[in-house]
């Protein structure tokens, strides 16, 4: 792969985070190993009492109570285009603080099973690959290398990018939409 | 003192004062010899000039002390007060409202621009000036003839019209290098120096005598059209080693008695009064401030120490000790009002809401118990918590009729600008309502007000051909109306243009030529993005980029507006907004598994949906409401809620804006206090849910947005008929309005 991959590729300012940024939780989604900073992730806590909202997209399962914040919820294995997460007795949900236009907002994200939390050296991580990893390119901060493995380190400012979603909600509405007037 | 928190203080005080001088610049403009807005007009600009010279603001001060000046004089009427007056003094006001906002450390846009445009302000008030003297040049408070020469008719001989200055060196002066003679020479530069007895008593004998101190005193009597500050600041570099007495001339003892009456601050310290007429020093004051300190405690009056020390006369003591009085009981009635902290009301309701969700679940479970005295106990503090969440709210409810108010001058500044003569009408300025929706409104209110000035109001000369009077009239009104406050704009110019906004519309693809719509519909078409049928592009507004923006921002508070327009009538913009942000009653429904919750304000009544209605709700969306016809909704269907409809189903009954429809839900749960908590930005195209809450068993509950749901379930039936009446012709996209 070693030509696909532009070297020099990551930006100054990325590889000052990443050295900075040593740490990272790793989970399970869909049998594959992923990672993401540690810095953006405030709790993990148990998969359960969701509310769905209606006129969304399938990968915004809905909404929880956190501690009285009303938090929304997304399916991450959806957001990559993937079949949607089952629940297992092992299913989580990661709560993770993303930067919108100003404010700080927080969201859930539901995983199949959190692992731990590694250190991955800067030096470990390759930049990500031009196609391959059946995930968009932006949305990977890099590949990190563990004990000859890799391991995908998400941008997660990318992947729960707060336009991003509310766009989703939005065709996602007028799909409903669509659909019902189709359907009558 | 916190230096910082006073300026914060003082900027803020000055923007209300800026404020309220515009109210009486406007009242002037209707009726010049109203005397009272023109002591509001003075008394604003005096109090900012006051405040600022505090914070040695001097830009500030130097600015409106030449405004001040001439209102002085206009108030004198040595200036007739007429349109060129108060309109150059609302440009004066808004220039203070920058060098305002400089001190408060907002970047100004383009410094040189300030300064030209200070340079141009000065010139034109120069101009009102006797003989063109420039203001800036006479001294600080000049006092006006006339009152001194009434005060002259009093008890005090007249004979002595300047002021004492008792002035003993200190022994360093010389040392210090000032030379005694010099301030006597100063001195002759204000005014006369009617008299000087040179002092000699503490020289001592000639051997003791240091030829290097100074061991003169003076006592001088300088007829003098100074202040006392003035004066006083001749001695500024000897202050520290010297004794200095100013005793004012007598003869402005009545002027200083006058001064303190017609003082607009509010000070109930005696020494500020004194200090603010002029009769004593702020050096003066320190200085009695510090003697009665040491005094310690059987602590003599400061007015009595300054009589005393023979700074100021009895009489001026005495009127300065009435206003202060007069003062404490005007601060008995003005108690009731309190400044808070707007982000303790909000951590306030904040902690309300809380307890209302904590309470809520208290109560759910307490209703599981068979405890007689609990349920009773709970039902009280049921009662108690709603009350509490009902003075909270009160707390952030404001009147609107200050923000109306504002429009006086948006009124009459655009009229202007169009040669139109416009009034503004308001009524309803009682109406209250949150803060906050307050803050938000403002702007789109601005817009529908220009745009009616520009767009609704037709000239004068095509009035008078309709036979309406030459003068338009806009109005604001605001009041009350199920839950929700109604704000509305009309204006009595020639009303919308009906046949124009549907050619432009369908020019601009917003509508299918061939969609019948009612004129209602063609008229609201004008919130459309990109909408605009202004043939001419003004600087005010007909660039299109107006309308949808306004409506976007009254539905991002949870409001919706519409418009009525009557060919040569006019057009009345009516917005409806929730009256608070933070917590509303709610009726608690159930579809499936999923908990919504409908605004209690719109729910009118619930029935169960008959058999009949169910069967024939395959063709049909409508139900006969005693006698009326009731369209309804299946909440099941919009919101694609997975499952089966329950065998029994009820129909919750909604009204809104003088339309009603049925909601058809699985159950009904009952009223529900729910605080509202946003979903984000997730969220915000998501159209129909307004909204969630926390139920008390920590269930999360979305709210409905009744209006959006019900215009949604419309559009889409139209949809539905229009795509069914194109389905002849597969290359015409079916047109959304949503």
């Amino acid at each position: 792969m070693g030509a696909l991959v532009k070297a020099g590729q990551q930006l100054p300012e990325e590889q000052q985070a990443a050295a900075e940024q040593q740490q990272y939780l790793t989970f399970v989604l869909g049998g594959e190993m992923f990672a993401i900073g540690i810095l953006c992730v405030k709790e993990i806590i148990e998969y359960g009492d969701l509310t769905v909202v209606p006129m969304m997209p399938e990968c915004i399962r809905g909404v929880i109570n956190l501690r009285g914040a009303v938090v929304p919820v997304v399916d991450l294995a959806c957001r990559f285009g993937r079949r949607s997460t089952d629940l297992t007795r092992r299913t989580c949900i990661v709560i993770v603080e993303v930067e919108g236009e100003g404010e700080r907002q927080d969201i859930g994200v539901i995983v199949d099973a959190v692992s731990e939390v590694l250190e991955i050296q800067g030096s470990q991580i390759e930049p990500a690959p031009a196609f391959g990893a059946r995930i968009r390119t932006d949305f990977i901060h890099g590949m990190g290398k563990l004990d000859g493995k890799f391991v995908i380190i998400l941008n997660v400012n990318k992947v729960l990018s707060l336009d991003d979603l509310a766009l989703l909600g939005q065709m996602a509405g007028q799909e409903s939409m669509d659909a019902l007037t189709a359907a009558a | 003192m916190n230096l910082e928190a006073a300026l914060q203080t003082f900027i803020v005080e000055s923007r209300e004062l800026l404020l309220s001088m515009e109210d009486s610049l406007l009242e002037l403009e209707r009726q010049p010899d109203d005397a009272d807005a023109m002591n509001a007009t003075f008394r604003a600009i005096h109090t900012i000039k006051g405040s600022a010279g505090l914070f040695g603001l001097d830009d500030i001060v130097r600015f409106t002390h030449v405004v001040e000046s001439l209102l002085d004089r206009a108030r004198n009427n040595e200036v007739p007060v007429n349109d060129t007056l108060t309109a150059l003094m609302l440009e004066c006001g808004d220039h203070i409202g920058h060098l305002v906002g400089t001190a408060a450390g907002d970047q100004p846009a383009d410094p040189a621009a300030m300064e030209a445009r200070q340079a141009a302000l000065l010139e034109r008030l120069g101009k009102f000036s006797p003989a063109g003297v420039p203001e800036v040049a006479q001294a600080v408070e000049a006092p006006v003839e006339q009152e001194a020469s009434l005060a002259r008719d009093g008890s005090e001989p007249v004979g002595n019209g300047a002021w004492h200055i008792s002035l003993r060196f200190g022994r360093d002066v010389l040392r210090n290098g000032m030379d005694p003679a010099s301030f006597l020479r100063y001195l002759s530069t204000l005014g006369d120096v009617v008299s000087t007895t040179t002092l000699c008593d503490a020289m001592p004998a000639a051997a003791e005598m240091d030829p290097e101190s100074c061991y003169l005193g003076f006592e001088i009597d300088l007829r003098s059209e100074a202040g006392k500050e003035t004066i006083e600041g001749a001695f500024e570099f000897v202050r520290e080693d010297c004794q200095i007495r100013i005793l004012p001339p007598n003869s402005r003892i009545g002027e200083f008695v006058q001064l303190i009456a017609a003082l607009p601050e509010d000070n109930d310290r005696i020494g500020e009064i004194l200090v603010a007429s002029g009769a004593v020093t702020q050096a003066e004051l320190a200085h009695a401030l510090a003697e009665q300190q040491e005094a310690g405690g059987g602590k003599p009056r400061v007015g009595e120490i300054l009589v005393e020390e023979n700074v100021v006369q009895e009489a001026v003591v005495q009127a300065a000790l009435d206003k202060q009085k007069q003062i404490k009981d005007k601060r008995a009635t003005e108690n009731r009002f309190v400044r808070v902290d707007a982000a303790k009301l909000e951590e306030l309701i904040n902690q309300v809401g809380e307890m209302v969700i904590a309470g809520a679940s208290a109560t759910l479970l307490a209703r599981r118990t068979a405890d007689g005295a609990l349920h009773e106990a709970m039902s009280l503090m049921g009662r108690l918590v709603e009350e509490i969440r009902d003075c909270a709210l009160s707390l952030r409810m404001v009147e609107i009729g200050e923000t109306f108010n504002r429009f006086q001058r948006v009124v009459r500044d655009v009229s202007r600008e169009l040669g139109k003569e416009i009034a503004l009408e308001i009524s309803g300025g009682e109406t209250e309502l949150d803060k906050t929706v307050v803050e938000k409104i403002t702007d789109p209110l601005t817009h529908l007000v220009r745009n009616s000035i520009d767009h609704g109001i037709e000239p004068a000369e095509v009035r008078l051909a309709r036979g309406k009077p030459a003068n338009g009239i806009i109005r604001l009104n605001a009041y009350h109306e199920s839950g929700t406050i109604v704000i509305e704009v009309a204006d009595d110019g020639g009303g919308l243009n009906r046949d124009k906004i549907l050619s432009k519309a369908i020019e601009k693809g917003i509508v299918a030529p061939t969609q019948a719509l009612a004129d209602q519909e063609i008229y609201n078409l004008v919130f459309e993005p990109g909408f605009s049928t202004a043939d001419q592009v003004t600087n005010l507004s007909g660039r299109g980029v107006g309308m949808d923006v306004v409506r976007r921002n009254i539905e991002a508070l949870r409001g919706s507006i519409d418009l009525d327009s009557r060919p040569g009538e006019g057009t009345t913009f009516r917005i409806r907004l929730p009256l608070t942000l933070a917590i509303i009653d709610g009726f608690l429904i159930e579809v499936g598994e999923s908990s919504l919750v409908v605004p209690l304000d719109m729910v009118v009544e619930c029935l169960e949906l008959s058999d009949a209605d169910k069967q024939s709700a395959e063709t049909r969306r409508y139900l006969n409401l005693r006698g009326d016809v009731l369209p309804f909704i299946r909440l099941r269907e919009l919101l694609a809620i997975e499952g089966e409809p329950a065998r029994r189903e009820n129909v919750v009954v909604v009204q809104f804006g003088g339309q009603k429809a049925g909601l058809v839900v699985d159950q009904l749960l009952g009223e529900f206090q729910t605080v509202i908590k946003p979903l984000g930005q997730v969220f915000r195209h998501l159209r129909g849910i307004s909204g969630s809450t926390i139920l008390g068993s920590g269930e999360v509950a979305l709210i409905l947005d009744v209006p959006a749901l019900v215009q949604q379930a419309a559009s889409r039936e139209n949809e539905q008929t229009a795509s069914v009446m194109q389905s002849v012709r597969p290359g015409m996209a079916p047109t959304a309005i949503l």
